[in-house]
């Protein structure tokens, strides 16, 4: 068996942990009320009631901490070590933009205080907006929507009422298929029939392949741009030009801004709208379901339509609801405030010539990783890239080894797994963006553990098919996961009055 | 890999068995080897008019999710109830337990844009995967 060559794992005082319903013991608990000196509420409908109390489990407070202590230290994160997930910018979240957030003059604000009370509250928000406005290209933002397909679907609604509001309603939406998973769901969620614009075989889209699916009754493109096979869309121009001759508009995924980000603007090409993420590319802690934010920009001609309310400029910030084209409310108040205060510190933080640094080192950082991985891995377009790079397993798979294993097996040697499988336009891919976080000396570890795993793919291929050995948890049984999923805690046997697990 | 004589493929992998006025339709052992283990199918609803190459069926594995699309124009007449739960028939038996839906034909004449068998042969081997 070929050993492991890195680990950055813990080798000692690896301590399994039970669920916190298997630590259960009948009377234990951690906390003791007082007993009720009030007369119980009598006039609850009993049809709500439970008959019997549900079955929590029964803990001390240290079993409790403990508990979920083991468990957050099996969790692995951009604080842990570089975290190569494609299509996700896990890049760091610098500390004094947690700093700024916790600031009470932010952190402890009522979104229903009075508007003259959350004056610099607003103000950074404008000047956020106006941050995204320069470095997107676009006229005007808003802040409300909470997640990058939340934003999707908000600049899709501007694109239909922008079209409703000249009497030209239309039904259908381009979709290149090197577009991002969630611009399909986005498109179909605001009422519009989706059209695959296939791409290239340089993995880029042709002007001629939009030219023929265009029609009086395509709304627009949604483009990612980069596109998710992390290629710059080198036809954008013509492309959007093509769409707007036909009426339609163009949505821009910006999940990839980290790659363009203060060195083009997709407002210049012809991007009418688009959203961007600041989990991703504006540095504020992703993964684990959020919060995230996805502010929408768009052209002056679209500003109407934002969600509202929108901010008023001036010496005073105002509250402005009296928009009355606006598609409505998207969120609550005014979105993720305490990520905007992130992104703001971290705009701020880098300035122009930082944040066009930033999306320079992604990209050569994902070019060195190309140039070096291509040695042992198949590259998918072997040729310069923007901020990711995609391989697959083609040189592997004679050995019977496939992606599915080359990412187990890397778990093995000290690093998370990239994406896998996606895009699905690159069969058995491979995804790696390394952002601009990594140093030389990391991504270095990185390509001798890809090299290492290689290696072990020619010389000992059956080790890799039972990959990860050093892991908490062997090669789980995805199937069985998808098919069978048990999500609910079942007691072993019932006790008391209590039964089953409720 | 296995790819039988008596059936039309298309380059999206899908295969159609003709009987008839009938033709029945699955993805080919390539489709699933490529796709992995299936966990769920999404299957047209019976009556259902699809144009070819409309979006008929929707395949799952634990790694992707694919759309299956009608090979040629019909009305849908029946689909394989059996998948569900056994969704590993798409694996096993791809061309016989594993089938997807079947369609009555109304433009059989473009059956002849379909490959055969040395087509898709010769198709698979330039995908190379």
């Amino acid at each position: 068996m070929t050993r492991p060559l890195v680990t950055s794992g813990a080798s000692g005082l690896l301590q399994e942990e039970p669920l916190i319903f298997e630590r259960s013991v009948p009377g234990r608990r951690a906390a003791w009320p007082r007993p009720l000196d009030v007369p119980p509420a009598d006039d609850l409908d009993p049809a709500l009631l439970r008959a019997v109390p549900p079955r929590l489990p029964e803990v001390s407070e240290p079993d409790v901490v403990r508990h979920h202590t083991r468990l957050s230290q099996r969790n692995y994160g951009i604080d842990a070590g570089f975290y190569p997930l494609g299509s996700c910018t896990m890049k760091h979240n610098p500390r004094v933009s947690e700093d700024l957030a916790a600031l009470p003059g932010f952190g402890g604000l009522h979104p229903n205080q009075p508007v003259s009370s959350v004056q610099g509250a607003l103000r950074v928000m404008v000047e956020l907006e106006d941050a995204l406005a320069e470095i997107t290209g676009l006229d005007a933002v808003t802040l409300q929507p909470s997640a990058g397909a939340h934003g999707e679907f908000t600049g899709l609604l501007i694109v239909r009422a922008a079209h409703e509001a000249r009497g030209d309603a239309r039904r259908r939406i381009l979709i290149p298929e090197s577009a991002h998973g969630t611009n399909p769901a986005s498109a179909t969620l605001c009422g519009y029939e989706t059209v695959e614009v296939p791409a290239g075989p340089d993995g880029v889209m042709l002007p001629e392949s939009v030219r023929s699916l265009m029609a009086p009754d395509v709304a627009g493109l949604m483009v990612t741009h980069p596109n998710t096979v992390g290629l710059y869309e080198t036809h954008l121009r013509e492309i959007c030009a093509v769409v707007h001759d036909g009426g339609g508009l163009v949505y821009g995924d910006g999940a990839n801004l980290n790659a363009l980000m203060g060195v083009a603007r997709p407002g210049d090409v012809g991007i009418d709208v688009m959203h961007v993420n600041l989990h991703k590319t504006f540095s504020t802690p992703h993964g684990g379901g959020g919060p995230g934010a996805g502010p929408v920009a768009v052209r002056a001609a679209l500003a109407p339509y934002l969600p509202r309310p929108v901010i008023q400029r001036g010496e005073r910030l105002a509250i402005d609801w009296d928009r009355p084209l606006s598609i409505g409310k998207v969120r609550s108040f005014y979105g993720n405030f305490g990520v905007l205060v992130r992104a703001w510190t971290y705009v701020r933080q880098m300035g122009g010539p930082g944040l066009s640094w930033a999306s320079r080192m992604a990209v050569l950082n994902a070019n060195y990783l190309r140039a070096r991985l291509g040695a042992s891995y198949e590259v998918a377009f072997d040729r310069p890239c923007m901020h990711e790079v995609i391989l697959t397993d083609r040189r592997q798979r004679p050995h019977g080894v496939e992606t599915m294993d080359i990412a187990k097996a890397l778990m093995d040697h000290g690093f998370h797994p990239p994406t896998v499988y996606f895009p699905l336009v690159v069969p058995h891919a491979l995804m790696v963006e390394p952002t601009e976080s990594e140093s030389l000396d990391e991504m270095d570890a990185f390509v001798a553990a890809m090299e290492a795993v290689a290696r072990q793919a020619s010389e000992d291929p059956a080790s890799l098919h039972a990959a990860p050995w050093r892991s908490y948890r062997r090669r789980l049984d995805e199937v069985l996961a998808a098919k069978s999923p048990d999500l609910r805690y079942t007691w072993p046997s019932p006790e008391g009055s209590a039964s089953g697990g409720d | 890999m296995q790819f039988p004589k008596d059936l039309k493929y298309t380059p999206q992998h899908e295969w159609i068995r003709v009987e008839g006025d009938l033709g029945t339709c699955g993805i080919s052992d390539f489709a699933q080897d490529s796709l992995g283990d299936v966990v769920h199918v999404e299957l047209p609803a019976v009556g259902a008019v699809l144009r070819a190459r409309d979006r008929a069926a929707e395949v799952e594995s634990v790694k992707a999710v694919s759309d299956v699309y009608a090979p040629v124009s019909g009305t849908v007449t029946e689909v394989n109830e059996g998948l569900d739960g056994s969704e590993d028939a798409v694996n096993r038996d791809p061309y016989g337990e594993g089938w997807l839906f079947r369609l009555r034909l109304f433009a059989p004449e473009e059956l002849a844009t379909l490959l055969d068998v040395a087509a898709y042969e010769a198709h698979v081997a330039e995908a190379g995967h």
